[in-house]
């Protein structure tokens, strides 16, 4: 795995999201086995007690569970997936639309073109 | 007990020349510490210390609850920042040289790390370069069972490629059992594997974090930091 991380921003913050790409992409799907801690650090080059921290964090918001003796895994719950995915959704829209208004566009004008765009897209 | 190391106002004297002045540095077992600071500012001093081959001027050390001497020696793996092998040696003698010398030595362990490392048994000290030499003193310090690994600038001097292969290696290795000590002046590389972050400047720690805290609380890398406590351009 090649991953840039970005050494400003805390690094188990960095890999939880990874991992929660790879849920929100069916890549990880619920139920499955996360990697183990080990695999991550070597795979990552990161501190192994940093990697149990993110997958900590993760359990802690719902996202992954610890079977004992046997690892962790993906939540099995698909409405907790699905918040996730909204919620990266909305992350992604909302800076998104900041980013227009800063160049200067009005709510009418961010809509009308990105329908244009989607439509431009499909056919 | 959990911490593997502890300091209480150690200092060290060249003489006049202050190496290290009251420094106070615990460190818990498990975990990695990147001890940084320019040239001269004592790391060397204070890593040579905890090794057992210098002594203190003042101040108290205890490593696994032990005063430096014949019980943290055998507990202590120790990496020096320049090479400390006979040139007579091939890569073989080295390894008899350190299964003879220590307890702790983990012959399985060195083998799977020469082949990782591209190393040759039968290759000559002499004619290895800078790159393969660091990657065979890191191999014998690794190899053995220590419950502290103190490595003295693995990385300096090497190439990117050999960087990762001896990155890797110092990951791979790292377990909850062991504790290391790591310095360096090349930040970037091998900041995501430290737990703490000591900087240490003219003899003084001044500064002793956790590495996520500091990302947190500075947003700033730990290099960046390093560069701006240093006064780097």
């Amino acid at each position: 795995m090649d991953i840039k991380f970005d050494n400003k921003i805390p690094i188990y913050i960095q890999i939880m999201d990874l991992i929660k790409k790879d849920i929100i992409k069916g890549k990880s799907k619920e139920g499955d086995q996360l990697p183990s801690v080990r695999e991550l650090s070597s795979d990552l080059k990161v501190n192994p007690n940093t990697i149990q921290r993110s997958l900590r964090e993760l359990e802690r918001e719902g996202l992954a569970y610890t079977q004992r003796g046997k690892g962790r895994f993906v939540t099995e719950d698909k409405e907790e997936i699905k918040k996730l995915k909204n919620e990266v959704a909305k992350e992604h829209i909302e800076s998104f639309i900041k980013g227009m208004k800063q160049i200067g566009f009005n709510s009418k004008d961010i809509i009308k073109m990105v329908k244009d765009n989607i439509e431009k897209e499909e056919n | 007990m959990s911490k593997i190391l502890e300091t209480k106002n150690l200092s060290k004297k060249y003489f006049a020349k202050k190496a290290l002045n009251n420094v106070n540095l615990t460190l818990s077992k498990g975990k990695v510490l990147g001890l940084l600071g320019p040239n001269g500012s004592g790391k060397t001093s204070f890593i040579k210390i905890l090794a057992g081959i210098l002594t203190s001027s003042s101040g108290e050390v205890y490593i696994d609850g032990f005063k430096p001497g014949v019980e943290t020696k055998s507990i202590v793996s120790y990496l020096p920042d320049r090479n400390f092998l006979y040139n007579w040696m091939k890569v073989k003698d080295s390894i008899k040289f350190f299964d003879d010398f220590y307890q702790d030595f983990n012959l399985e362990k060195a083998n799977n790390l020469l082949e990782f490392m591209k190393l040759n048994k039968g290759d000559k000290i002499s004619t290895l370069s800078k790159g393969m030499l660091e990657k065979l003193n890191l191999t014998l310090v690794l190899s053995r069972e220590a419950k502290l690994y103190i490595l003295d600038e693995p990385i300096a001097g090497v190439d990117p490629a050999a960087r990762e292969k001896i990155l890797d290696a110092i990951i791979n290795n790292h377990n909850e059992e062991s504790s290391m000590i790591i310095t360096t002046h090349l930040v970037t590389d091998i900041e995501r594997i430290f737990d703490r972050v000591a900087f240490i400047d003219h003899g003084e720690i001044v500064l002793n974090e956790n590495a996520e805290d500091i990302r947190v609380s500075k947003e700033k890398s730990i290099n960046d930091l390093f560069k701006e406590v240093f006064n780097y351009a």
